[in-house]
């Protein structure tokens, strides 16, 4: 999974939610240890006080913690983590319906395309 | 130790008549990776030789971590100029040893493996190498020394997008964490990534200091695309040089 970066948006808004991403889909798995900042930031090609500010953000959305020792180790809390795969499934569920209203369809008739599309 | 570690204050250079720097007001922090935009003749190349002690104000003042320009500032600065000054008969073990005899912070194993790295011979002449194994090889000197500021003229102007990602990545990786990178260019949109904080020049003013992701979100756009726009409206001014 490569680090995709626009131009529109804050950059570190964008890593921690390419963070939060990798995290749900199990790349880093539950009570794994995160790369260190450096690590990440070098692997990202941005700058290391960015990426603090993106991993300073998953503290607080409860998806890393501090360790004691040294770095961040990924939650085991299921529930949190279930709850940002929900909010992530519903963003791809709502591009689909912006596409499909660019396309013409309403959402009815877009949910519809897609039911016959699982027949 | 002062907390900011570039402070000046309206400071100016003038070239006879002509100002290439005129009133700025700046202060830049510690740990920072600053660009120093602006089009051609912006003040950014005097900017740079203001801070290495090159040249003398015309007037206002300039300190690095609380000093004004000096022996001692120097000591603390590591300056990639923007073109070549060694002599082509070099090779770049050479310019290790050096560097080794004038400055106590030069880390020499770290240099040879930064040519490693960069796929540089360090064996090499001068004169044998392209204009990018030069640039490595500059970079290399600057980045070696466990510097408080790094002032980097034009690091990637002359190379092409692949060896660019490289250097810049070998910036990254390198600079002493307490210590601060201002990168002067005109490539944003190639370091825009790498950035806390932009600086722009227009004229020898400061038009803009601000951190990459705060502009980022008042204007909804890159850095490069608000650059483009400050620049185009007014396609006559700060080229003057």
């Amino acid at each position: 999974m490569d680090w995709k970066l626009s131009d529109d948006r804050p950059i570190w808004l964008q890593l921690s939610q390419q963070l939060a991403r990798r995290i749900v889909t199990g790349i880093y798995p539950p009570g794994s240890r995160l790369p260190s900042v450096r690590e990440l930031a070098a692997a990202a090609g941005v700058n290391p006080n960015t990426m603090q500010r993106a991993l300073a953000q998953l503290e607080q959305d409860g998806l890393a913690k501090a360790d004691r020792t040294a770095g961040r180790l990924v939650t085991q809390d299921t529930t949190i983590l279930e709850a940002v795969r929900t909010a992530e499934a519903q963003i791809v569920i709502n591009q689909y319906f912006d596409a499909m209203a660019e396309l013409g369809y309403s959402q009815q008739e877009a949910a519809l395309l897609l039911r016959e599309e699982l027949k | 130790m002062s907390e900011q570690l570039i402070t000046c204050q309206g400071l100016t250079k003038a070239y006879g008549h002509k100002a290439a720097l005129s009133g700025v007001d700046l202060e830049v922090g510690r740990g920072r990776i600053v660009g120093l935009l602006g089009p051609n003749g912006s003040g950014k190349t005097t900017f740079i030789k203001l801070l290495c002690g090159l040249l003398q104000p015309t007037a206002g003042t300039l300190e690095v971590a609380g000093q004004p320009i000096g022996p001692a500032t120097k000591s603390l600065i590591s300056y990639l100029p923007d073109r070549m000054y060694f002599a082509d008969w070099m090779r770049a073990v050479d310019l290790f040893d050096l560097f080794r005899d004038f400055y106590r912070d030069f880390d020499y194993s770290k240099a040879l493996a930064m040519c490693a790295s960069l796929g540089v011979e360090p064996g090499d002449r001068l004169k044998s190498m392209s204009k990018g194994t030069k640039e490595k090889v500059q970079l290399a000197l600057v980045m070696a020394r466990r510097a408080q500021l790094y002032l980097l003229d034009e690091p990637i102007a002359g190379v092409d997008p692949a060896a660019r990602d490289f250097i810049l990545h070998t910036i990254l990786t390198n600079y002493n964490e307490e210590g601060t990178v201002l990168i002067s260019t005109h490539l944003i949109a190639d370091i825009e990534k790498v950035l806390d904080e932009a600086v722009f020049l227009k004229a020898g003013q400061v038009m803009l200091h601000n951190s990459v992701d705060n502009i980022r979100e008042n204007e909804g756009k890159s850095v490069d695309a608000l650059f483009r726009e400050i620049f185009r409206a007014t396609p006559m001014e700060g080229g003057e040089f």
